[in-house]
């Protein structure tokens, strides 16, 4: 499948989301809790970079200002250049949660056909693309059935082709694998690498785990809590290819300590990992 | 097509089926009695009843006259079926119009209710007062207002008797969206209008259908009580009541039947309209 980003030429000094100085702070009874503080980030269009921290570093809430879930109190945040909110009226980004979030009334045709019916494409339009994005995903099978006769991992599946319906240039992914078992989520991890570059996508993807954050990722940017901040932000420089023989190889597994050792913020011992 | 173990499918209709067998959950560990018990069951307990009843009435003659044989019923309904489905008609159109009647309108102030809070605020102890007015206090009021020749006052006992659990019901289903279906929805661009006819409405169909199945047999017995005290003299309530009071039981428990039957009726096709839109577990 090919979408008009792939085959088109990228322009690559278009940037997919620029934050300056971005902050959000939460009103509280007890007083303000600072979610995050002086962000400050850029991903180019086509990039992947993974958000990782421990709970409470804001991760998510800065996902969820870059969707335009939530608004910023503060700072610049531009996605392609345009404001966050005219960027989601625009379909600039398709997003996907950590719960499927899909509509179990709907067959898996009518939640990935969702986003495009509230946008009034034609009823055959939508027919085709749901059927490119039903083989997309590996769900051309199953596109009539509905999402309770369906496994975590494919309905994991169905929000992610539902996030890429409006083909947008800017993937948003807040722990979409969390909840799914190992196995699945290492066949997820290899779909979703694959699913990017075919549509050459930027991927911006919140994870806690390290392995995953360094499998995916072109940047892997660490965040830490009590501010939520950006602490440092590590390029992988692992290439294109993303095999499951990476998961095996020695800079894979560099990588994946330097992630650690940017997180606990001090050289990790090799003895006492487990 | 090909699956792999991470990926099993659960049968189709495994749900439906699941969901069918709700109140026996526990029936697949073998200690709930296997099906041909729970349909046997509950006839054998009626023929019990049955058998004593004539027992009591027609061996022995040890009962009071104004219960009558079954036999006797039986008879009464036969031979004056077609009068008894003429009254169940009446009966049975006054509690559908009341029905749907109360229904609409507590649909639409559900939907004010939960769309804008000051309404909410304002119809809160308006609906907590329609729910602890005995109906039947009101009855023969409503019956002396509009006339004795207007089925107009059963059909508002009626309604307001449907209103009340349909209001509770589609409110709470109006506010059951799950954040993530939100979040879903406003990352798509949809306006107000289009969440509420693609997120808002569908979550809340199942609360409405729990709340019509329990409106439903509400509705009934306040249309059938209503033909208590007054109104036209036609209807199930009506003849209940006349030949009641004038001895002739059995045709009254003929009558009776009839109630049933349109109380039966109503709750079924409820039941399985609440089963049909609760068969999508959610996910």
């Amino acid at each position: 499948m090919t979408g008009p980003q792939a085959s088109g030429v990228r322009d690559s000094n278009a940037l997919a989301v620029r934050a300056s100085g971005v902050g959000k702070v939460f009103p509280t009874k007890s007083g303000d809790v600072v979610a995050l503080t002086g962000v400050e980030l850029t991903v180019s269009a086509g990039e992947f970079v993974s958000l990782i921290g421990p709970s409470g570093c804001g991760k998510s809430t800065l996902l969820r200002l870059i969707a335009d879930l939530d608004s910023t109190s503060s700072g610049e945040l531009e996605i392609f250049g345009k404001p966050a909110r005219q960027a989601r009226i625009d379909q600039d980004y398709g997003i996907a949660f950590q719960q499927a979030g899909l509509l179990p009334w709907r067959t898996v045709a009518g939640n990935i056909e969702l986003p495009l019916e509230l946008h009034g494409v034609a009823r055959e339009k939508r027919r085709e693309r749901v059927a490119e994005l039903a083989s997309l995903v590996g769900l051309s099978d199953f596109v009539d059935r509905y999402p309770d006769q369906l496994s975590g991992g494919m309905q994991q599946r169905v929000a992610i082709a539902r996030a890429l319906a409006e083909q947008p240039r800017l993937l948003l992914m807040d722990e979409p694998f969390g909840a799914l078992d190992e196995m699945t989520r290492e066949y997820l991890q290899s779909e979703l690498t694959r699913i990017a570059s075919d549509t050459g996508a930027a991927v911006v993807f919140v994870t806690h785990s390290i392995p995953e954050a360094v499998f995916l990722s072109d940047r892997v940017v660490v965040m830490s809590p009590r501010p939520g901040r950006i602490t440092e932000v590590l390029p992988t420089g692992l290439g294109d290819l993303r095999t499951d023989s990476l998961r095996e190889s020695p800079e894979y597994f560099e990588r994946v300590t330097a992630v650690r050792e940017a997180l606990h913020g001090t050289p990790v011992e090799r003895a006492n990992e487990r | 097509m090909t699956l792999s173990t991470k990926d099993a499918v659960p049968a189709p209709g495994g749900a439906l089926r699941q969901a069918r067998g709700g109140r026996a959950a526990v029936g697949a560990d073998g200690r709930t009695p296997p099906a041909w018990v729970r349909i046997v069951a509950p006839i054998a307990v009626g023929v019990i009843i049955l058998v004593l009843w004539v027992l009591v009435v027609d061996v022995l003659a040890i009962a009071p006259r104004a219960l009558p044989s079954p036999l006797a019923i039986l008879n009464d309904l036969v031979k004056h079926s077609d009068i008894i489905v003429e009254d169940m008609g009446i009966t049975a159109k006054n509690a559908l119009i009341g029905l749907a009647v109360g229904a609409i309108a507590a649909i639409a102030l559900a939907a004010l209710a939960s769309a804008f809070a000051p309404i909410d605020g304002m119809l809160a102890p308006l609906v907590s007062a329609i729910a602890v007015v005995p109906i039947v206090a009101i009855t023969p009021i409503l019956n002396t207002m509009f006339g004795a020749s207007s089925q107009f006052g059963r059909v508002a006992v009626a309604a307001i008797a449907a209103f009340v659990p349909v209001f509770v019901n589609v409110l709470r289903g109006l506010r059951q969206t799950r954040p993530v279906h939100r979040d879903v929805l406003r990352a798509a661009g949809a306006n107000g209008l289009q969440t509420f006819r693609a997120l808002t409405l569908p979550t809340a169909v199942p609360y409405l259908m729990t709340g019509l199945r329990i409106a439903s047999s509400i509705a009934v017995i306040a249309a059938l009580v209503a033909e208590y005290f007054g109104g036209p003299a036609d209807g199930i309530g009506t003849a209940i009541a006349t030949y009641a009071k004038s001895g002739r039981a059995s045709l009254a428990f003929a009558y009776v039947a009839g109630g049933i039957a349109i109380g039966l009726a109503f709750f079924l096709v409820t039941s399985l309209l609440e089963r049909i839109a609760t068969r999508r577990k959610p996910v």
